[in-house]
């Protein structure tokens, strides 16, 4: 029996450890100075994966990213962790892609995929936080969904049991297969990086870094047809353009602001017993305490 | 038609107050864009809800009252909602930015192709300019929200699509009645015209919701703590400060990685949002995403042994001292002098 998991993963800037220079004189992002991560919680959703796998007889995880020809790097990290492989969608066409756009252009792919059991996605991507592809690519599919999945308690060939994260609170849902489901940051972290599968993987590449790197790998690609990342453009996906990249994306950015504080006019105390004392009494007076 | 609609969020039949809290703002933007504030409850047992609602001006409450609709499941309330918005055509769609919300939001979006922008911070009406089209959009909305982890603000808007779809989080907008009086229609929704057995896919087996013990959004006072607190031993001094003053104790988001106390009094752009009479910062350094929580508190009052922490600018008052010598001394002027 085959068993086929998909995770969704994106390579993000790293935007939590943003440092001085990030920011442009003009207020602009300047992408350059951040480090490309794989995002977080996606890290979560392969962990999710993995573990569903070992537990289902016949299952495969591979990976699907859509982005620059860097984000390759996504699909052979997941590799060292324990994937079968992946698929690169990557192109212009697909630049400037809001939520919708880019669902659309994975929906599209996955459907060449055939039949998917589960798809698993992170919740949210730190690049944007909206956490909305993942719900997004459901409706596209017309298939079911669970966000904040933080454990799958039980699956079998028709129905997955999960454990759901919420804002107050916990749920335990049960639904039909196939099905997308997204996965918590509070689920356990991912496994790292395996030693021989990082020996095994590290030539993985798709057919632009074959190029690019110049090398004559040839016959080891042919005779370990394993280490072949597959790499999807639009002409690769049945698509109809106007769904894809600007003109697929309904939101539009009007304005890009640098954050700014009024700063106030602020009076200066020292800790000193006199101060504090004076300023305890002052709060009380005003009725601002008490 | 062409009208604000706010999705409501019910648990136990009480509307949650981030919802309020949109339908106040959806009053603001209804009365600027001359059209109707509309909600729909969608649920189990929701008789009472139009007398929770109405008062904050709501024209029309459209009721789905089915078992099977709470609790909440994805399909078929995005299948209300859908064929909803098809026949009504609001302008805008506003929900929480919530476990639900951001279930919820996304689904609809994608089936009527509208944008949605997540977790905004300030909504407004304006015009905009698409330059490259050669075309001017009036009263659209702008969803305004902040953007790569909190360092830039973006204004989004959806030109040609609607409805204009916008989630917000709890306590970043103000909860307000407009009129204890005023009573709006209710119109029943037949469950059957807008929701297939079909969606009835997935299943809720088992449910454990708290009601939010702490009450820290509406507290008058807020005694927070930060890294610069050191350990969870020292938070023991901030919660003896806010007993003493009758305030509740909120924290950094550091402070909560750290340990130092629990998520659910994160205050900040991931945390809640509050605006005290008195908010006291105690060794918390003033990242933009914190401020994002708390810039608009009536007095700031910032403890920090760092002369020159970026709190201090948009404080009122600034100690500069350690945070274990500050707050006993406060603690013991406080008693000294009250009564
Ligand atoms: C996407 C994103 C979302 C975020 N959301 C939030 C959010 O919602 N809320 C939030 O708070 N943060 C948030 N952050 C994190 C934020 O950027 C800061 O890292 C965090 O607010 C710093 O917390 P802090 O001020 O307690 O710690 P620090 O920056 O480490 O500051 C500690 C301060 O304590 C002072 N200090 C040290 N010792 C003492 C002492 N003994 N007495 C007095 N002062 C002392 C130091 O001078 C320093 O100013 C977010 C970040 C990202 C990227
Ligand atoms: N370009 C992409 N390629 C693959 N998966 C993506 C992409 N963008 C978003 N996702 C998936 O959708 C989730 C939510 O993303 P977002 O809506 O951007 O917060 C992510 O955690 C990923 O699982």
């Amino acid at each position: 029996m085959s068993f086929k998991i998909l995770v969704l993963a994106k390579q993000v800037p790293d935007t939590r450890n943003v440092g001085k220079d990030a920011m442009k004189a003009d207020g602009t992002v300047n992408r350059a100075a951040l480090a490309a991560i794989y995002n977080p919680e996606d890290l979560n959703a392969l962990e999710q994966a993995l573990r569903l796998k070992s537990k289902i007889e016949g299952a495969s995880v591979h990976v699907l990213t859509m982005g620059p020809a860097r984000a390759a790097e996504i699909i052979r990290e997941s590799m060292y962790r324990g994937a079968d492989g992946g698929y690169l969608l990557s192109g212009r066409e697909f630049a400037g892609s809001d939520t919708l756009a880019t669902s659309y252009a994975l929906a599209c792919a996955i459907r060449r995929l055939g039949k998917v059991d589960v798809i698993v996605c992170g919740r949210q991507a730190i690049d944007g936080d909206t956490a909305q592809v993942g719900p997004q690519v459901a409706e596209k599919l017309g298939l079911p969904q669970i966000t904040y999945t933080e454990e799958i308690l039980d699956c079998n060939s028709s129905e997955i049991t999960v454990k759901r994260r919420l804002e107050r609170g916990v749920e335990v849902v049960k639904g039909p297969l196939p099905m997308l489901i997204t996965v918590n940051g509070t689920a356990p972290d991912c496994r790292p990086r395996h030693a021989k599968l990082t020996m095994k993987y590290k030539h993985a590449a798709t057919l632009t870094e074959k190029q690019e790197s110049g090398s004559d790998y040839t016959d080891l690609y042919t005779s370990h047809p394993y280490l072949n990342i597959e790499e999807w453009g639009v002409s690769q996906i049945e698509h109809d353009p106007q769904w894809l990249g600007l003109s697929g994306s309904p939101t539009k950015v009007k304005q890009i602001e640098n954050v700014v504080f009024t700063a106030k006019e602020s009076k200066r105390l020292t800790g000193s017993d006199f101060e504090i004392e004076s300023l305890m009494k002052e709060l009380i007076t005003n009725h601002t305490i008490g | 038609m062409n009208n604000i609609i706010v999705y409501l969020e019910i648990e136990d039949s009480i509307v949650g107050d981030v919802s309020l809290e949109l339908l106040t703002k959806g009053r603001t933007l209804a009365d600027e864009l001359n059209c109707k504030l509309e909600a729909v409850a969608a649920g189990y047992k929701l008789d009472s809800v139009g007398s929770q609602v109405f008062q904050y001006g709501v024209d029309t409450l459209y009721v789905a009252d089915d078992k099977r609709m709470f609790p909440y499941t994805t399909m078929p309330h995005t299948a209300l909602l859908v064929s909803l918005f098809k026949e009504e055509k609001p302008q805008i769609a506003l929900m929480g930015a919530t476990s639900i919300g951001r279930d919820l939001g996304p689904r609809v979006s994608s089936a009527l192709f509208s944008g949605l922008t997540a977790d905004c911070t300030s909504l407004e009406i304006g015009t905009y300019e698409d330059k490259k089209a050669g075309k001017t959009y009036e009263h659209l909305l702008y969803q305004i929200r902040p953007a790569f982890g909190g360092n830039i603000v973006a204004t989004i808007v959806n030109p040609d699509c609607r409805p204009q779809m916008a989630t917000v989080r709890e306590g970043v907008m103000k909860k307000e009645i407009r009129d204890p009086k005023y009573v709006g229609k209710t119109k029943k929704l037949d469950l059957a015209k807008y929701v297939a057995d079909t969606d009835f896919v997935v299943e809720v087996i088992e449910r454990h919701i708290e009601k939010s013990k702490l009450n820290i959004k509406n507290s008058p006072i807020i005694v927070s703590g930060g890294y610069g607190v050191g350990s969870a031993e020292n938070f023991h001094l901030l919660f003896d400060l806010a007993d003493t003053l009758g305030a509740e104790v909120g924290a950094s988001r550091a402070a909560v990685d750290a340990g130092f106390t629990d998520h659910e009094r994160q205050i900040g752009q991931t945390g809640t949002t509050v605006r005290p009479k008195l908010y006291i910062a105690c060794g918390i350094s003033g990242q933009i995403q914190h401020i994002a929580g708390m810039q608009e508190s009536a007095m700031i009052i910032a403890i920090n042994n760092d002369p020159k922490a970026p709190i201090n600018s948009i404080a009122d008052y600034v100690i500069t001292g350690n945070v274990e010598d500050v707050i006993p001394k406060m603690i013991k002027y406080y008693k000294k002098n009250s009564k």
